[in-house]
């Protein structure tokens, strides 16, 4: 067999490469919104928080030739969305989900409005490290070309789970999720806790949003998202609030993400766009096999309006 | 209202007045405070806010050319605000209106394609039905995973949302293509006999009419019948609406399917008054701004009428801001996103002030 001619082995290998190169915003957007949740809000706003990290990035690395400054940037404009998001979110009558959708089209509409100039110039991309080097074949190297970010989002899905657990934070968060009033007779200050709960989670989902400008796909346009953000929230649900569920179904969501353009590849073009649709029709199918009307889903935190 | 005359009568009025003034002053000052937050953004930036008001009202309002252009960008807005609003009487938060309205228009461009030959009115009847059923069965489709499956149908109707506007691609790329629209698929266009026209005297079409009509029936269907008295008994207490007897599920899947249905016919028109075929131009982001105006209007139907004037005005201005300010054509999703977000802060104000409150002012002083 040729080396470059691996024939419809190249798409099992397409879908694990395209499975890690996707699903990297994934894994950072449902950690921080796994943060978010645990502590018992939502944050539906952070689609509109990974196009502005995104835009944010480019627009640094542009300006710095840095791409780490970019990522840096990026996570510190989430916080910023997050942070105003725990904030609004703690006075009255004030609903999480509903000022989730308006940061939504607020974060898209200043990514637009401030990524106008940026759409032209090229930016330095993040590192990858080439796991495939061993191998002569071309589409090996291709999907085994890890990016630094994928690691260190694996990494951390660990550090979380174990820290939900074992540490002092992760109890802080968790007691402040199931019960408000259980937090205040320990002392706790709920609205403080969501607050910096939501700005961890939205640092994180503009690390995701830099992901995307900076290395796949590697630049900056109005489209650069599309429904990531609010795909992860799904996912959370799915992974039950679960860190290492959310790096599993992240690559999952990657791999179904990447199922298009991998047929593509070996010529496959009838029903392009609905292979396309494939991961927002497997959320929802998730969704529904998950959802039970009679049951509280297990691990849900009590505070979450979602559950409720 | 009560009797105007004597001193008992005038403060009377003056209660009457004020307990309804709350649900006027709230939103409106939230406005006020979203555009004043704006300027300062805009000043930020280096332009001049009057400027930026003064060329948002010549190009939304300033005049009778202006007047009907926003009229024209109302008239789908109207629609898509609905579907958010019926739900939300039903306490469900259903933000993905988009994706009715593009298969809406789809299904209504098939139809009109198909029944090619027909009588005009038969076949502008036949791809409004087509266009409601489609949008009323997507939309329906979340009522009912949400009441009989317990899935959250904010998410899910946004990622049927995508699914949709991905079904429309493949659609229109594939087996309902025109192979004569080259460089932006599109479905055969309609015949010029099927395209719905003006209203006349005016450069708008009928979906204005339409839609206020749409507008009015559901004020009418929430706050005068039995099924809307149910509905907002649900909306408030499920489980109180249930001891009631209450049939909720199928309360629940009529209001969404309905809503979608009026959402599907935003799609039509835009496909039988404008468009002329179904095309990605469909996606326009209609039922995105729905979500803001159906938010301002507090949900309700007969509020959603000017609100949706008023933002198809903003939105109507947006190509003037963009050539005389030199800004980007996002200025406008700038301005949408900071009145959303003060709108929903707003919230926290209701009950908050002794004005609003007729009971309270005895005990003053």
């Amino acid at each position: 067999m040729d080396a470059t001619e691996i024939g419809l082995w190249g798409v099992p290998l397409a879908i694990l490469g395209g499975a890690i190169r996707v699903s990297t915003p994934f894994i950072f957007v449902s950690l921080g919104e796994a943060i978010t949740e645990r502590s018992g809000r939502i944050n539906l706003g952070l689609e509109g928080t990974l196009v502005f990290g995104a835009m944010t990035a480019y627009a640094v690395a542009v300006m710095t030739n840095s791409p780490w400054l970019g990522l840096l940037a990026a996570a510190f404009a989430g916080l910023c969305f997050g942070l105003f998001h725990g904030w609004i979110c703690k006075f009255p009558k004030v609903n999480d989900i509903a000022i989730g959708i308006a940061l939504m089209l607020f974060g898209s509409g200043l990514a637009f409005f401030f990524g106008k100039p940026f759409i032209k110039p090229k930016a330095p991309n993040l590192p990858a490290i080439p796991f495939g080097g061993w191998s002569d074949i071309p589409q090996v190297q291709a999907a085994l070309d890890v990016n630094v970010l994928f690691l260190i989002g694996a990494v951390l899905s660990v550090i979380l789970w174990w820290a939900f657990r074992n540490t002092r934070a992760g109890l802080i968060v968790r007691v402040v999720g199931d019960s408000s009033d259980a937090a205040r007779a320990m002392g706790l200050n709920p609205d403080t806790v969501r607050l910096l709960a939501t700005g961890v989670g939205g640092a994180l989902a503009g690390i995701g949003g830099a992901y995307l400008s900076l290395y796949y796909p590697g630049s900056w346009t109005e489209r650069i998202s599309s429904g990531q953000g609010l795909m992860a929230v799904a996912l959370v649900i799915f992974a039950r609030w679960n860190p290492l569920g959310c790096l599993a179904a992240a690559l999952l969501f990657g791999g179904a993400g990447a199922l298009g353009p991998a047929l593509q590849s070996v010529g496959v073009t009838q029903g392009y766009y609905l292979f396309y649709a494939a991961p927002y029709i497997l959320t929802l199918i998730i969704m529904i096999a998950t959802s039970s009307p009679t049951r509280t889903l297990a691990g849900a935190p009590g505070e979450l309006s979602i559950t409720k | 209202m009560p009797a105007l005359f004597g001193a008992r009568g005038y403060s009377a009025a003056l209660e009457w007045i004020a307990r309804r003034a709350e649900a006027f002053v709230i939103p409106l000052a939230a406005l006020v405070v979203g555009m004043a937050l704006f300027s300062l953004f805009i000043l930020a930036v280096g332009k001049s806010p009057v400027l930026l008001y003064e060329t948002m009202w010549r190009g939304g309002f300033g005049s009778w050319f202006s007047v009907q252009n926003s009229l024209s960008r109302a008239a789908p807005l109207l629609l898509a605000a609905l579907c958010v609003a019926l739900p939300a009487r039903l306490g469900l938060v259903v933000i993905g209106g988009e994706g009715a309205i593009v298969l809406g228009g789809v299904a209504a461009a098939a139809i009109g394609v198909a029944l090619g030959g027909a009588p005009s009115s038969i076949v502008i009847l036949a791809m409004g039905v087509a266009g409601m059923a489609a949008g009323g069965i997507w939309i329906g489709a979340v009522g009912a995973l949400r009441y009989y499956r317990a899935v959250n149908e904010t998410i899910s109707s946004l990622l049927m949302a995508y699914i949709a506007i991905a079904l429309m691609n493949q659609l229109v790329e594939g087996p309902l293509r025109d192979p004569a629209s080259l460089n932006k698929p599109s479905t055969q266009p309609l015949a010029d006999i099927y395209r719905i026209g003006n209203i006349p005297g005016m450069d708008v079409h009928w979906g204005l009419v339409v839609g206020v009509i749409a507008c009015i029936l559901s004020w009418v269907l929430i706050e005068k019948t039995r099924w809307g008295f149910a509905a907002r008994i649900a909306g408030g207490n499920v489980r109180a609406a249930q001891v009631q007897g209450l049939a909720v599920g199928p309360l629940v899947v009529g209001f969404t399917a309905l809503s979608g249905g009026f959402a599907g016919l935003a799609g039509m028109l835009e496909v039988a008054a404008v468009q002329g075929s179904a095309n990605a131009s469909l996606a326009a982001g209609y039922g995105y701004t729905g979500i803001l105006v159906a938010f301002l209007a507090r949900h309700n139907p007969l509020a959603i009428i000017p609100v949706a004037i008023l933002l198809g005005g903003i939105d109507a201005s947006g190509g003037l801001i963009q050539r005389r300010l030199d800004l980007p054509d996002a200025t406008v999703l700038v301005l949408q996103g900071m009145i959303f977000v003060v709108i929903l802060f707003s919230e926290t104000f209701y009950g908050r002030f002794k004005a609003f409150n007729p009971d309270l002012w005895k005990r003053v002083g």
